[in-house]
Parts: C-alpha cells; sequence; structure tokens
C-alpha cells in the first residue's frame, strides 16, 4: 500500500487510540470472546495489536476481518482497561474501514442496505414487523411451522429466536397509543420517551409499561412520533453515515420537548444515544444540539432511581438475579441503579452471579450473525447462572432478554426459570395495575 | 510450502485449533508487555506434557526455537518470538489446581492464572503470598520462570521461595521431575532453583508444585505521607532498622500518585512528594504495637501525615489503587519503558537521587514506584516511540539507571527478568567469567539453542540497549 492512503486508513481506523495500549494484559480476564475463544488473537489485546499491524500495512485487512467480527462490542475491556485505552473507538474504526473494503456479494450487499436504511429507520417498517409476529403467532401459523419443521429451514438460524419472542400485541392495540401519558399525582418531572425500533415492535408492551411506572414514579411522560431508530446496529456495523442521519432526526424530533430527561429503557440503543456527540463531534451545526440531547438521555433505571423510586411495590417471595446488559454497564457506566430498583421489591431475594458483567453473547444482531460463537459464550453465562439458583433473570435489553430466554431453554429449565425486562418485573409489582 | 518440520507439527498436534498459523494468529503471538514484535512462524497450544515433550523433541531434531509463553505480560520481553520458530502457548494447560492441606502445598498446572491459586489456598484457611500485581491475569508458569515478586516480597519472598518442585520438559524433549513435596530437600544440585528465574531458556514447565503457609491472623495498612522524596527513603530504612518486618512497604511518587489519580481517583494525596504504603501482618497484638512503632517513626523523620486501614474494604481500597500504578503511568505518554533496578536497602535514598539527575540530564518523563521494602524501585520512563529523537535520549537514560543500579551495589532486575531489554548489561553486572559460567550451563543443558533463543544473554558486541528502529 503507498505511503499516502496508509495514513489515511490510519486517520479512519483509529491508528492514534492503540497508543493508548500498553499490552499489559488487565484486559484479558474480562473479555468473553478470549474466555471462550482461547487465543491472544479473539483478546482486546490482539484486536488492538491486530488493528495496529493493519495500520502499518503489516496485515491485510482481509486478515483483520475475523477477529473483528467475531468481536462482541460488550466493551467490558474497556471497564477493565487502566489506561482507559478507548477500544470501543478502534473497533468501530477497523469497521467501518472493513466496511468500505468489503466484498459482500452484490445481493447480500443489497439486502444489508435494505435492513438498515429502510427497516430499521421506518416505524411503519418495525410495526409491520410486529404485525406479522403477532398475526404469525395468532393464525396457528406458528404452531404449524414448529411442528413440520418448516421454521429451521429460515435463514441464519432465526428460528431459533423466533421460538422465544414475546406473545404480541394486535394491530388495533398498537394504533391506540397516545402521545401524552400525564403523571399520577402531581408531576415531579417530564420526559420524553424513546421507544427504540425493535423494543417497539417487538416488546411493546414494555414499553408500555414503561410508560406506566414513569407515571407511577412521577413523571409526565411524551412520546414523540417522528422519532426513529438510534442508529446503534448502523453504527456497529461501520455504517457510520446512516448512523448519523438517524441521530441527526432523533436529535431534532426530541428538540420540539421542553422535557427533564429523554428516557429510554434498552441498553443497547441508550448507548448510542449518549454517544451522539461523540457521532456528530465534527459537525459544527450539530455537535451543540448533540450534546444537549445527550445530557438528558437516561436509561429508565436510572431515572426512576432518581426520582425516588416507585413507591408502594406489591409484595412478592422471588429470587433472582440479574444479567447487566454490556451497553448499559461498559457504555452508560449504569451499574447500581437496576440492582438497586430489583432489592427495593419488598420479597425479593437478590442473588448476584459470578462475572456478572461478561456479555451473555447476544450483542446486537452479534448471536444472528455468529451464532456458534455465540452459543457458546451463553453456555458459559448459563454455568454462573445456575449456582444462583434464581428463578427470574432481570435484563434491561432486548437482545439480551432473548438471549437469556435461549440460554433457558437450552438448558432445559423453562419450567423453573424466567427471563423478564427489568420494568415488566417491576410492573408486575405496580399496586394498581392501569395499564394502557 | 510447508516445511518438513511443519509438516511434522501437524502430526503431533491433531487439534487444528490448536495449531495456529494464519497471518492474524502470528501476529497476536508476537508481543508482550514490553518492546517490540515479532513473527513466528507456528503458534501451539499443548493440553498437557506429552505434547509438550513431542514438540520439543521435533524442535530439537529439526533446530527450531521454542518459545514458551504464558499470558505476555513479560515486561523484559521474555517470550518474544525473536528467530522465528513455535510459540509455545501454555494458557490451555490448566486442569491442575489442588491444595495438599496436610502437606500444605499446591499443586498446578503452568497456565493456571496466579490469582486462582491464591483464592483456592485461602478457601482452605492458607495463604500463597508471592503476589505480583499481574496476579489476577499472569500464569504460574511464567511467574516462575520470571521468579515474579510483589510487595510482599519484604517479609515473605517471592515467587522462588515457595516452589518446592518442578515438572519440566527438556529441550530434548525429556520429562524430568526436581525437588519434590519436601520443605527440605538437598539432594543434588538445587535444579528446582535453577529453574526458578531461568525465563524459559532451560525447558518448559509442566507442573508447579508450591508451598503455602498458614494465613496471617490480621493485617493492618498504613498510607503515610511525604513532602519530601529523600526523606521516605529515610523511613523505610527507619522503620526496617527498628525491627519491624512489614508484608509490604510500597513506594510511589507524586507523578504516579497524580497517575492513579486522574485515572481512577483513590483518595491518594495529589499534593505530596510521595506516599509510603505499608502493611503489617500477623497476630493483632504485635501489630496494634508495631503500628504505633511505624507511625512515631515515619512522623520523626518528617511524614506529613499517617492514616490508617484496619477494615478489609478500606485496606483493599489502598492496594487496589497501588496495583493500577504501573497502568495508570502510562497515560503519560504512550510508549511506556519500564526498569526494575534493585539496589540494597541503604541505598534507595541516594538512588532517588540519582534518578532525579537522570530525569533532568536527559530531559525525560521519568517517574517512580516500587517495592522499597525490599530495594526494588521501578523508574519507569514514559515517551512516545514515534519521536526518534526523544527515543535516543531515553536509551541513554535507561542505560544510566542500570549503570547506577549496579554502582550502588545493585542488580539490573528485581522481578521482570533479563529477556532481551537487560541482556546488554549482563556483562556489567556478572563480570566476563560470571556470564561466561551461566553461558555454559545453557549449552549443557540445550545444546541446539531452540530454548528460548536470543533471551538473558547479550548477541556478540551488543552492549547498549536499542529503541530505535
Ligand atoms: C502491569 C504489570 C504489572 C506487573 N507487576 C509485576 C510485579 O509486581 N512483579 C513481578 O515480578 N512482575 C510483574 N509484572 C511482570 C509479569 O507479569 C511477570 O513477569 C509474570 O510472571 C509473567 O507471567 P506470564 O504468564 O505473563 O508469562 P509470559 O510473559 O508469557 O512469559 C514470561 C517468561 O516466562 C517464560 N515462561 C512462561 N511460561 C513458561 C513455562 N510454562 N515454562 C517455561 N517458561 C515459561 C516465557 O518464555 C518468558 O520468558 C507485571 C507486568 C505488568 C504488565
Ligand atoms: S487494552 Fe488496556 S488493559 Fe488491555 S492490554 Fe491494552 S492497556 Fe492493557
Ligand atoms: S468488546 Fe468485549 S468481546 Fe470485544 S474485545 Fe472487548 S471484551 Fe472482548
Amino acid at each position: 500500500m503507498s505511503t499516502q492512503s496508509l495514513k489515511e486508513l490510519q486517520e479512519k481506523i483509529g491508528y492514534s487510540y492503540t497508543f493508548d495500549c500498553v499490552q499489559c494484559g488487565y484486559c484479558l480476564p474480562a473479555c468473553p470472546t478470549y474466555e471462550t475463544m482461547g487465543k491472544e488473537t479473539h483478546s482486546p489485546r490482539g484486536r488492538i495489536n491486530l488493528v495496529k499491524m493493519a495500520a502499518e500495512g503489516k496485515l491485510d485487512l482481509s486478515d483483520l476481518r475475523d477477529p473483528i467480527e467475531k468481536c462482541l462490542g460488550c466493551q467490558a475491556c474497556v471497564t477493565a482497561c487502566p489506561t482507559n485505552t478507548q477500544y470501543g473507538k478502534i473497533l468501530e474504526g477497523a469497521k467501518e474501514v472493513l466496511n468500505e473494503e468489503s466484498t459482500l456479494p452484490f445481493p447480500k450487499k443489497k439486502v444489508q442496505d435494505f435492513i438498515f436504511n429502510r427497516v430499521f429507520p421506518s416505524s411503519k417498517w418495525m410495526d409491520t414487523i410486529g404485525h406479522f409476529t403477532w398475526a404469525y403467532q395468532k393464525t396457528g401459523l406458528q404452531k404449524f411451522a414448529r411442528k413440520t419443521g418448516l421454521s429451521n429451514f429460515a435463514p441464519l438460524n432465526l428460528a431459533k429466536f423466533e421460538q422465544v419472542l414475546p406473545n404480541q400485541v394486535s394491530p388495533k392495540v398498537r394504533s391506540s397509543r397516545k402521545g401524552f401519558y400525564p403523571a399520577v399525582g402531581k408531576a415531579k418531572a417530564s420526559v420524553a420517551f424513546f421507544k427504540g425500533c425493535i423494543m417497539d415492535s417487538t416488546f411493546y408492551s414494555t414499553n408500555q409499561n414503561t410508560i406506566s411506572l414513569l407515571n407511577h414514579a412521577g413523571a409526565d411522560v411524551y412520546i414523540p412520533d417522528e422519532q426513529t431508530c438510534c442508529g446503534a446496529l448502523h453504527a456497529h456495523s461501520g455504517e457510520g453515515d446512516s448512523a448519523k442521519v438517524l441521530a441527526k432526526r432523533n436529535i431534532e424530533q426530541f428538540e420540539k420537548y421542553d422535557v427533564d430527561y429523554v428516557v429510554n429503557n434498552a441498553g443497547g440503543c441508550g448507548a448510542q444515544l449518549v454517544e451522539y456527540d461523540h457521532l456528530l463531534k465534527n459537525d459544527e451545526q450539530w455537535r451543540e444540539r448533540a450534546i444537549s440531547f445527550v445530557r438528558k438521555s437516561k436509561d429508565i433505571s436510572s431515572v426512576l432511581f432518581e426520582l425516588g423510586g416507585l413507591p408502594s411495590l406489591v409484595e412478592k417471595q422471588e429470587v433472582v438475579t440479574y444479567q447487566p446488559s454490556c451497553h448499559l454497564t461498559h457504555v452508560q457506566k449504569v451499574t447500581e441503579a437496576p440492582k438497586l430498583l430489583a432489592k427495593s421489591a419488598p420479597g425479593v431475594t437478590f442473588k448476584e452471579m459470578d462475572d456478572e458483567q461478561k456479555c451473555c453473547g447476544s450483542a446486537g444482531i452479534y448471536n444472528i450473525v455468529n451464532y456458534k460463537e455465540a452459543m457458546e459464550i451463553l453456555d458459559v453465562k448459563m454455568a454462573k447462572v445456575k449456582p444462583t439458583h434464581a428463578a427470574t433473570i432481570i435484563t434491561t435489553n432486548p437482545g439480551c432478554l432473548l438471549q437469556m430466554k435461549m440460554g433457558i431453554q437450552r438448558e432445559g429449565l423453562e419450567e423453573k426459570v424466567r427471563a423478564v425486562h427489568l420494568v415488566d418485573f417491576l410492573f408486575e409489582r405496580l399496586p394498581a395495575q392501569n395499564s394502557i | 510450502m510447508n516445511k518438513q518440520w511443519q509438516i511434522e507439527l501437524e502430526k503431533i498436534i491433531k487439534d487444528k485449533k490448536r495449531l495456529l498459523s494464519n497471518p492474524a494468529d502470528l501476529l497476536s503471538y508476537g508481543f508482550d508487555g514490553s518492546f517490540g514484535q515479532y513473527q513466528p512462524e507456528r503458534v501451539v497450544q499443548p493440553i498437557n506434557r506429552e505434547e509438550v515433550a513431542d514438540i520439543m523433541k521435533l524442535a530439537n531434531t529439526f533446530g527450531v526455537p521454542v518459545y514458551p509463553r504464558g499470558q505476555a505480560t513479560c515486561l523484559s520481553g521474555g517470550p518474544l518470538p525473536v528467530r522465528g520458530g513455535i510459540v509455545l502457548d501454555t494458557c490451555k494447560m490448566k486442569d491442575k489446581l489442588t491444595i495438599d492441606s496436610e502437606n500444605l502445598t499446591a499443586t498446578v498446572s503452568p497456565g493456571v492464572i496466579t490469582s486462582k491459586i491464591k483464592e483456592a489456598a485461602e478457601k482452605e484457611g492458607f495463604f500463597y503470598p508471592p503476589d505480583p500485581s499481574s496476579a489476577h491475569v499472569s500464569t504460574i508458569g511464567g511467574n516462575v520462570a520470571e521468579n515474579s515478586g510483589g510487595p510482599r516480597g519484604l517479609k515473605y519472598g517471592v515467587t522462588g521461595n515457595y516452589v518446592l518442585g518442578l515438572e519440566v520438559v527438556t529441550p530434548q524433549g525429556e520429562i524430568i521431575r526436581t525437588g519434590g513435596q519436601t520443605i527440605k530437600n538437598v539432594t543434588g544440585y538445587n535444579l528446582t532453583q535453577l529453574l526458578v528465574g531461568s525465563e524459559g531458556t532451560l525447558g518448559v514447565i509442566t507442573e508447579v508444585t508450591l508451598r503455602l503457609i498458614p494465613k496471617p491472623k490480621s493485617r493492618v495498612s498504613l498510607l503515610v505521607v511525604f513532602d519530601d522524596l529523600v526523606a521516605s527513603g529515610k523511613a523505610i530504612s527507619g522503620i526496617l532498622s527498628s525491627g519491624i518486618m512489614p508484608s509490604a512497604m510500597e513506594i510511589i511518587d507524586q507523578h504516579c500518585i497524580n497517575a492513579v489519580e486522574r485515572h481512577k481517583p483513590a483518595g491518594y494525596p495529589v499534593d505530596a512528594a510521595a506516599i509510603l504504603l505499608i502493611e503489617l501482618d500477623g497476630h493483632p497484638k504485635a501489630i496494634e504495637e508495631e503500628m504505633v512503632e511505624a507511625d512515631r517513626i515515619c512522623r520523626e523523620i518528617g511524614a506529613r501525615e499517617v492514616q490508617t486501614a484496619s477494615d478489609e474494604e478500606d485496606q483493599k481500597k489502598l492496594w487496589e489503587a497501588r496495583k493500577l500504578v504501573s497502568p495508570a503511568i502510562a497515560k503519560i505518554k504512550p510508549t511506556k519503558i519500564s526498569e526494575d533496578a534493585t539496589v540494597p536497602r541503604s541505598k534507595i535514598p541516594e538512588m532517588f537521587e540519582r534518578l532525579s539527575e537522570i530525569r533532568e540530564k536527559y530531559n525525560v518523563e521519568l517517574v517512580v514506584f516500587g517495592h522499597a521494602g525490599d530495594g526494588n524501585l521501578h523508574p519507569n520512563i514514559l515517551t512516545d516511540k514515534r519521536d526518534q529523537e526523544e527515543m535516543k535520549r531515553v536509551e541513554m537514560a535507561v542505560s544510566e539507571i542500570f549503570e547506577s543500579a549496579i554502582e550502588v551495589g545493585g542488580t539490573l532486575s528485581g522481578e521482570h527478568g533479563i529477556g532481551t531489554m537487560k541482556a546488554p548489561f549482563m556483562e556489567k553486572e556478572l563480570g566476563k567469567i560470571g556470564l561466561e559460567m551461566m553461558r555454559r550451563v545453557k549449552e549443557a543443558w540445550d545444546p541446539n539453542d531452540v530454548m528460548n533463543p536470543g533471551k538473558i544473554f547479550p548477541q556478540d558486541g551488543q552492549t547498549k540497549l536499542v529503541l530505535t528502529e
């Protein structure tokens, strides 16, 4: 490669960040892929070194692809790193470069473009997926497909995921959502709710429960209806430009509301929202607007906690454990609020699992594209869940929730253990369940 | 085209997942925690001693270099594949970790992470004292090969003081055992201790038997604050000569304190010239008295402040911050040259003075912390390897650090080993014949020079450190 293009490559790939790594190896014990794959190539230290080697022209980009694609992006290494090496940025840069270099066959590229640029940003599409899943479940097609094994022919193991999707609400319920839900009693704060795309299509009721919890904790809740996908999957797949377009649209929509918080309930989306300022840092026009958006963006658990928690929850005896979302823990740095909320529910016995902060293998669409690797990571996780004897695994991100459900299925624990979103867990314990 | 030895290697390691040859894998095993990047021709991950023996037989026959490797946290270049050949990764050999409560010993596979041994021992009420700061990452094999130490070296010694016996694969691929399970053992040459600290140049360690001791009844830590670096050095000698034997006594200078506080605040005083961290352990009554005594001595010598931490949580916090010093200072500048010159304890104040002269003379970012109680200082220079002019100054500064240490009666390495980094200075410390005797030992064990070649011994004419390209 010529010096000129090497220079360009170094700019894009985050070469300068790699110098923060002193190769001490402190991140190795934190990395789930190093644990399951057992080689330096799939460790944070190894990946950083490979990015550096590629940027110096000592490694072909094609040889970098596998180590980068097999990384979960969970960022546990960032938390572990004593020199605060920005692995997340190195990873993002590498993905972007690899994506540009991509020699994906034309049809596959087309499909990817379509999914990222048409489906995710469109609430219509998302609704359609929700309706479709609902119809699929209601019409008995699901049963039929499962019985005949037809669903196993679906590409990329999607069938396995389809089995753990929650029951869907009808299109009628979906269309009855309002734009404003007032606080119960006197309002302490006002919030705008970021409903997410997948979250809103497949976890519609969790979203409605989120609104109820916020109302209950004393918040007026607005739902900007022109909001769009957060762009996390785009950014993590090296589609930086699309991510920027989505970010701008969201900022614009939420600016219309004069609220104290912009609340989200999906760890992964939240992590993207709080990085809008980084994403738009080179954009004169948008930088300031992004910073004020980020300042208001918070996870539901932090907001509930800051509003003083939920008054008068109903007592129910239950042993629970918590699988934190990586993006909530390592990017948003929210670790205590979800646990404190769960513990605050009367009758709850909270058992922390070993290595709690290790990724479950869900990681965006990792478990779809790297199914085998994801399942190995999940098996390690389930081995840590079992000794807690918990009947309930609480999660804070839709991806983790589905993954944990798969874990329960893989272990044949359906009768004994359930996985639920923190929001739904708390909602079950609200005194008068005024569902919306 | 594969070379003959590579074809033969495939017959030994049949599991393709444990025999790595693609470019990304090879580059991933070409570095450690020090300096330099190399490319081996193969990486193998054996799971038992028989595989290791077969690999060594093959290597010896074909004259292919083999570099044992743990988790590559080495700070002196020990596992670097400087002449191509095979990196032998021991991390998958971790199936054995048994505690023998009757004999107070632990028997472990080489790839076991050091802190796991400590945890297992504590579960049975025992104590495994050596605690390198890297203990939660490094392997016991690497610890034995480097004779690693840590803060507790002062009272409890280093890894080597706990190794009773070893199982080793020789460079010719024979499996031997040295030492045993007994505390006393004077049968013949002490090969066990020869292998300890041999940095992988005499054989591959495939099992280690370690001595454990009863867990001390109680423990207390002191944080002593000084406005003057040299005074802190005097306090160290003061305490030791008073008859108190702390289990650890660490020094951290102002630059390091600031780096830690910037990185992850631990409540260290940022305006202090230096702090001493002192740990006392033993019978509760005894340490209570020692605590008062240590407090008095430090204040007399000029300590500004003495804080005590006796509950578990507070102590843990103090010491966790200490473990962060090494990585935290790396934030100062991207390239970190970490030294571990060790001097007689009485010479600590003098060494401090020399180090600050070196800092001035070469105008380099030189910071100091270390296991002051045993004279083991870690002068670190922070620089940027892309700045060739500065690197030249760093090279000279490092050479002068080594020379100063030797001149005051100290040694090149207290715990990080010689590796590639300090080889050029060996003759200065050992003399021509001294080094020659070591060379003869190496040649007797490994006549074909296949076992981690290029380490410890300087190449012909190599007399100075070279960090520039
Ligand atoms: C941040 C940081 C802090 C550190 N703190 C300390 C400290 O406080 N005290 C200290 O002493 N060191 C310290 N070190 C240095 C390092 O951690 C130790 O030298 C450690 O023992 C290396 O273990 P490893 O498993 O990483 O071995 P490696 O780095 O992989 O190898 C080290 C050497 O051992 C050889 N080796 C490894 N395994 C075997 C085997 N099974 N048989 C034969 N030879 C083998 C290798 O060939 C090499 O020469 C620190 C390092 C870092 C990065
Ligand atoms: S990323 Fe951080 S923790 Fe990992 S090796 Fe580099 S400096 Fe150490
Ligand atoms: S992001 Fe997660 S999987 Fe990727 S290197 Fe870091 S710890 Fe490992």
